[in-house]
């Protein structure tokens, strides 16, 4: 045990030892060459290291994802479309999309609206309720959501009728005189799906609050007083004053959080390992990957994954060219 | 050294320069009972599942599994069976003990190592010209919200043929290349707003890149190594799917895969089991997000986007 501490330490050492080094011979290298190819080869000598990490572990790996989506499940032979058309025809795969779009539709909005609430909200308290009322909404934040899956097993949990409720859910409704229900095994409405994503606004509205309550700061004093002075009432002066100068904030928070909903797979995966019509793209690509040892269908989840993240990362390329230039 | 001082204390960097208007402070509108209770039922709700968590974990079986935590309140003489024996039980036969070295084992190396890296590509694209500058850092951008489900399959067929899947190397070095781009994105940004002026008269000193960036950037970059620290510590502590594909159960499995397997899968192991095996796998992460709520804050603005 402490061999393994030790172990990680001494990596830590020689890790940052090693990469001074590799840069001070990087450097000495870039000063033996003559005067002029010292500039200008100097500059990528000091990005070669960090290129070869994002090319070795997401540039090349995207590539070859393609290819392997185009072969069978051990990448012996071609199959062409084969896994694209068997997954976007098998009616689970299709339920695993609804799923997913499910997700992308309510969290990222949900998590904006929430966040904004209490930035504006607790903008008003004194500063200590301020600060602890935020600290509490943040703190999910560093939870991982394997610890939320134990958090929130003793909201969900079930027992049958009759037994004393663990569940605080269960607990609460019966004794209002209701049956206890097993919260997630209702897929009536995607009923199921809704609580899952509960846990992740629960984790992420922090996230969310931070951003807005920052943005919501910003919001220059004299714009409200002018609308103020106006006879605008608050509501107006929210929506059409506060809203549209922090909107760029909002764009952020959502598309952050769109992305994260996209490749959602730890609570899902704990909770239900997509059972009972719960099931996401993430947890099935895992599921492909390692229950059925399926390497064709896996990459083809994750290229249909990589397409759906095309719109945002033009979106985000587009959007620092255009801060980039007013800076 | 004097003149960055203020600099440091300046939190966001140029992508999100929005006029810094003062503040409201002295609202006009005070909080009415509206926004009170608002905020007091939000709270509650978010801390009301942990409170639970945490109160269970210390209940014996029997408490803890035939009844609500809630009914603590009503029943003083259950608080007297409380323990710590669940964390005993946990750390021992669930595996739990090991499984926390091997967090720290896996996260110390993954956190600091990229951290040197990402900063010399960092200077490089705020303090150096050179053709294709531009190109090569909206790569990085876009790079940002790239999935890390890409690099699954392939990077598994790598590591099998090399032999090293399960091991500490393996997942180590997966993190650094998926924490790459948001370091040299954070980075970069902070670094852009650092004052030109100081570099420049560093040069007219005689002082190489190379000095200039272990003197002066590095140091006045250091809240910004600090955000990306925090970000990524807590990024790969709380990490399952890289740990589950890379490493997978066994001796080296972390916190979160040992949960998990050992604990939440486990039909027999009971709530006071499970929420003692929850708690021991935040407490170091809550711990560092508490004290560095600060520098975090500030690596939330400063734009992180992670894929």
């Amino acid at each position: 045990m402490l061999l393994k501490i030790l172990n990680a330490l001494i990596t830590v050492g020689v890790g940052v030892g090693a990469a001074v080094i590799l840069y001070w011979l990087l450097n000495k290298l870039a000063e033996v060459l003559p005067g002029r190819w010292e500039d200008r080869l100097k500059p990528y000598f000091y990005i070669l290291p960090a290129y070869a990490a994002l090319v070795f572990y997401l540039v090349y790996p995207a590539v070859q994802t393609v290819v392997y989506s185009f072969a069978n499940a051990q990448s012996t032979a071609w199959v062409g479309l084969d896994n694209y058309t068997r997954l976007l025809q098998s009616s689970s795969f299709q339920d695993t999309l609804f799923n997913t779009l499910l997700w992308m539709a309510v969290v990222p909005a949900m998590t904006v609206v929430l966040g904004l609430a209490m930035a504006v909200l607790a903008d008003r308290l004194n500063p200590t309720w301020e600060n602890t009322s935020k600290t509490i909404i943040f703190l999910p934040m560093a939870i991982s959501f394997v610890g939320a899956g134990t958090v929130w097993g003793l909201i969900y949990n079930y027992r049958p009728e009759g037994r004393e409720q663990i569940g605080l859910q269960n607990a609460i409704i019966t004794a209002l005189g209701f049956d206890p229900v097993a919260w997630l095994q209702v897929s009536d409405f995607r009923l199921n799906s809704f609580f899952l994503m509960m846990m992740l606004l629960w984790a992420q509205t922090g996230f969310s609050m931070v951003l807005l309550s920052a943005a919501v700061k910003g919001v220059p004093e004299d714009t409200l007083e002018a609308a103020r002075i106006d006879g605008a009432n608050e509501r107006a002066i929210f929506f059409q004053v506060v809203v549209p100068q922090i909107w760029g904030s909002v764009i952020t928070v959502y598309v952050t959080t769109l992305i994260g909903v996209m490749k959602i797979f730890d609570i899902v995966y704990v909770m239900t390992n997509g059972g009972a019509n719960t099931n996401v793209i993430g947890n099935e690509f895992f599921n492909q990957l390692f229950t059925n040892f399926n390497n064709g269908a896996a990459a083809a989840i994750v290229v249909l994954l990589m397409l759906a993240t095309i719109p945002i990362m033009v979106y985000q390329v587009r959007n620092f060219r255009r801060e980039e230039s007013m800076a | 050294m004097t003149s960055t001082q203020t600099t440091m204390g300046a939190a966001t960097p140029t992508t999100k320069t929005r006029k810094r208007q003062p503040s409201r402070e002295g609202q006009p509108q005070k909080a009415g009972w509206f926004a009170r209770i608002v905020v007091f039922i939000l709270c509650f709700l978010w801390i009301v599942p942990v409170i639970g968590l945490f109160l269970t974990s210390f209940r014996p079986r029997d408490d803890a599994n035939e009844s609500g935590w809630w009914t603590l309140f009503w029943t003083p003489s259950a608080w007297s069976r409380m323990s710590f024996d669940n964390y005993e039980t946990a750390i021992d036969q669930g595996g739990l003990g090991q499984a926390f070295v091997n967090s720290l084992a896996i996260t110390l190396p993954a956190t600091f190592i990229p951290i040197l890296v990402a900063a010399f590509a960092a200077y490089a694209f705020a303090f150096m010209e050179f053709p294709g500058r531009n190109f090569l850092f909206l790569a990085v951008v876009s790079l940002l919200v790239v999935p890390n489900y890409i690099a699954f399959v392939p990077i598994l067929r790598i590591y099998g043929d090399l032999q090293i899947a399960g091991t500490f190397p393996a997942v180590w070095l997966a993190h650094i290349g998926f924490g790459m781009s948001l370091a040299i994105y954070i980075l970069r940004n902070y670094m852009a707003t650092l004052p030109r002026s100081v570099i420049e008269s560093a040069k007219i000193d005689g002082a190489s890149h190379f000095q200039t960036f272990f003197r002066l950037v590095l140091p006045m970059s250091l809240p910004a190594l600090a955000a990306f620290a925090i970000f990524q510590f807590l990024w790969v502590w709380n990490d399952l799917l890289v740990a589950l594909i890379f490493v997978g159960p066994g001796d080296n499995a972390p916190i979160t895969v040992a949960l998990r397997n050992n604990l939440m899968g486990q039909a027999g192991s009971g709530q006071h089991l499970i929420t003692a095996g929850g708690f021991l796998s935040m407490v170091l992460p809550i711990a560092v997000f508490l004290v560095m709520q600060r520098f975090f804050v500030r690596g939330l603005t400063a734009g992180a986007v992670k894929g």
